[in-house]
């Protein structure tokens, strides 16, 4: 049984319609890229994905570890084993981050029937990923995001990932914004998580990841549906020719199709 | 001016029960402030002071005086309301002191707690010398009706030089009432030149029964060089009309820190007014204002700047949900000679629910002109965005909304000085926090927008 099983999954924001049947299957084990221009709905997906409520699906169906996932809440998706690296994470004042982590380690510990985890037992784990992540733990007793520089950010939603040990780690934009050594970093938190017990979506609207992290199979989202499905070279041409072919493709089909 | 007489029915027939061995001065004090009491009555929303807070259903109510009970509470009564490390813990029931209850034996050298009615009896020139120096019966009404009846409260006196960094306990319990009672405790507190102190003022309630009145005003004196930590607390029934004072009268190099948590009550009213009034003073006013149903809860600053070099911060954060109304009035007055005055207010706020409302109100009077004076205020949802973000993390739908509402209340716990004080304050915030939560127990609106809107907008 595949991990995720998208099939004709079309989504509105804003009463708008952003996803036009998008189909994809995800087995265990495997790194996926979903790559397109701005504005094809790669961030779309992995909001819906993320069961986030401002996105309303109109059509299709997504089936989750056996799972129907449009059936869930965020916090219920989470559980199950869905975590979503936010593009632009929230800052929260108030709300410490090591705090945080292990308030987030234990909802999910307590939805697996498993005993929480006190301070001084999530220590241990805490800086081991920290390590990991190459992360001051100074800046963990701040407030969540707050004042963190746009890499630090990302490094702490690779940090989470880490923690919480999802099944299914979508990635959104993680890539953006980062310099070279954030992005070696970024990229070495990620390549710890491969796993034959999880998969990974790396969506990225560029290609640099892609070489710290070579994904199995790669994916085009166009105007709200994938394009085109291959391998590391499609990263490679696209990285090389741009979008404007493969745009301008799917306009013929569609022309065609109509 | 004339005031309906039945306002002041129950006040006319209550005000001669004075204690026996009041002294003269005191009477005379008590019977001015009764005098200017009666003169104008309880304030309307057409005095610019009270224009968000209305009175008419209080002026209403024949409130008596809480009597003093025969079958008293126990310490064990007493154990939700127990302050470990308490340097020392002054104790009322309904109004009156209740020995029994309070302990102040492990206080160190140079610093007396007591009943204010004790010291009037025994120190009456020294108490003389303060009480009522400071208070406005003028301006506020409440403070004129709390000096007509003002019969007891707390008593501090932090020696010169002494320092006490536990906290004092003033708890000030209301027991249920058959009929509509009403208590006015007075409080002093001096803290002389290099002293310091920590006073925490605790408002409780053991049940609900008839509506109470709880009319408190304190002075505080803090001398040259002293460092004061004041925490007020009000947490009664929801039948309660809860009204407070606090008057700082700040001298030189003074450092005051003030903590309001207004958790409980049905109208409250909360009036802060330090005076800077020697050179290099620093006052740092801050409060949380936590309500739902139909509470009124109303916060009415006023910060006085009389000496140069003085700086005041003020922090208020309010939580409203269902139908709650807040209010925010805070008033700067600098002094002509206050030059180098350093002000910043700010006030923000969370609104849970459609029908919840804030006033919010800056009012500047400077006469100086070398100052800096800066103001703000947020009125705002809980984010959808922040929301989501925790709930992508696993957090349930509650749990992220107590965290973010209980981050937004952080921000004023974060102010305190870290310790027993300030862990005792959480204690309280969390607890009417998930109260509240559990309560309301319904969708509470959010939204996509921006988290402020600036005075400007404000209208």
């Amino acid at each position: 049984m595949s991990l995720l099983e998208i099939r004709g999954l079309h989504a509105a924001v804003n009463g708008q319609e952003i996803l036009k049947g998008v189909d994809l299957t995800v087995n265990w084990g495997e790194v996926h890229s979903i790559m397109g221009p701005n504005g094809s709905g790669k961030s779309t997906l992995a909001q819906v994905l993320a069961r986030r409520e401002s996105y309303q699906v109109t059509a299709g169906e997504v089936v989750f570890n056996g799972k129907d996932l449009l059936a869930m809440k965020p916090e219920e998706a989470a559980c199950e084993g869905l975590f979503m690296a936010f593009q632009y994470p929230v800052e929260i004042p108030g709300i410490g981050n090591a705090h945080f982590l292990r308030s987030a380690l234990n909802a999910m510990r307590r939805f697996r029937g498993q005993d929480e985890m006190d301070a001084i037992d999530f220590l241990p784990l805490f800086r081991e990923k920290l390590k990991l992540l190459e992360m001051d733990e100074k800046l963990m007793s701040r407030s969540l995001n707050e004042g963190f520089s746009g890499g630090e950010k990302k490094r702490n939603e690779i940090l989470q990932m880490a923690i919480l040990e999802p099944k299914l780690a979508i990635l959104d934009e993680t890539d953006s914004g980062l310099d070279i050594d954030a992005m070696r970093i970024v990229a070495q938190g990620i390549s710890a998580m491969r796993d034959p017990q999880r998969a990974i979506v790396l969506v990225t609207h560029y290609q640099r990841l892609l070489n710290h992290v070579v994904p199995d199979f790669v994916h085009v989202l166009v105007d709200g549906r994938i394009v085109r499905s291959g391998g590391q070279e499609l990263a490679l041409e696209l990285e090389s020719k741009g979008y404007g072919w493969i745009e301008a493709e799917a306009r013929r089909h569609a022309l065609a199709s109509a | 001016m004339t005031v309906a007489s039945s306002q002041l029915g129950t006040y006319v027939a209550e005000f001669p029960k004075f204690s026996a061995d009041t002294p003269s001065w005191l009477r005379e004090l008590r019977e001015d402030a009764f005098a200017q009491f009666c003169r104008v009555g309880f304030p309307t929303i057409h005095d610019e002071d009270w224009r968000f807070t209305s009175l008419a259903a209080l002026a209403r109510i024949p409130f008596r005086l809480a009597r003093r009970r025969s079958a008293g509470l126990t310490i064990s009564d007493l154990a939700p309301w127990r302050m470990e490390n308490a340097a020392a813990r002054v104790v009322f029931i309904d109004g009156h002191f209740a020995p029994e209850l309070s302990e102040w034996t492990s206080l160190s050298a140079g610093i007396d707690a007591n009943n204010l009615h004790h010291e009037i009896v025994s120190h009456g020139d020294n108490v003389a010398a303060h009480l009522g120096r400071y208070l406005d019966t003028k301006r506020d009404p409440f403070c004129a009706l709390n000096t007509a009846f003002a019969e007891d409260g707390a008593y501090i006196r932090v020696h010169r030089g002494a320092a006490v960094r536990q906290p004092i306990h003033l708890l000030f319990v209301s027991t249920p009432q058959d009929a509509p009672g009403m208590t006015h405790p007075r409080n002093l507190i001096l803290v002389d030149e290099e002293a310091q102190a920590s006073i925490v003022e605790d408002y409780v309630s053991t049940g609900e029964g008839a509506p109470v009145l709880s009319n408190a005003a304190t002075e505080l004196i803090a001398g040259p060089n002293s460092t004061v930590e004041h925490i007020l607390i009000e947490r009664e029934h929801l039948a309660t009309y809860n009204f407070s004072t606090l008057r700082i009268e700040q001298g030189r190099n003074a450092h005051v820190h003030s903590h309001s948590f207004l958790l409980g009550g049905a109208l409250v009213r909360n009036n802060v007014h330090p005076r800077l009034a020697g050179e290099g003073g620093e006052c740092l006013i801050n409060g949380l204002y936590l309500g739902g149903g139909q509470r009124h809860l109303d916060n009415y600053m006023l910060v006085e700047h009389a000496s140069p070099r003085c700086a005041s911060r003020q922090f208020y954060n309010g939580i409203l949900d269902d139908r709650a109304h807040g209010v925010f009035h805070g008033r700067i007055v600098v002094h002509k000679d206050a030059q180098k005055t350093d002000a910043k207010q700010t006030n923000r706020n969370l609104l849970l629910s459609d029908d919840a409302q804030i006033d919010t109100k800056p009012q500047l009077e400077i006469h100086a002109d070398d100052v800096r004076c800066t103001h703000g205020a947020t009125i705002g949802q809980i984010e959808e965005g922040a929301l989501f973000y925790l709930r992508s993390r696993g957090l349930s739908e509650p749990e992220a909304r107590q965290l973010l509402l209980q981050a937004f209340a952080g921000e004023c716990l974060d102010r305190m000085i870290s310790g027993s004080t300030r862990a005792y304050a959480a204690a309280a915030v969390t607890q009417s926090l998930s109260r509240f939560l559990h309560s309301t127990g319904r969708n509470i609106a959010t939204s996509n927008g921006d988290w402020a809107r600036h005075w400007g907008e404000l209208g």
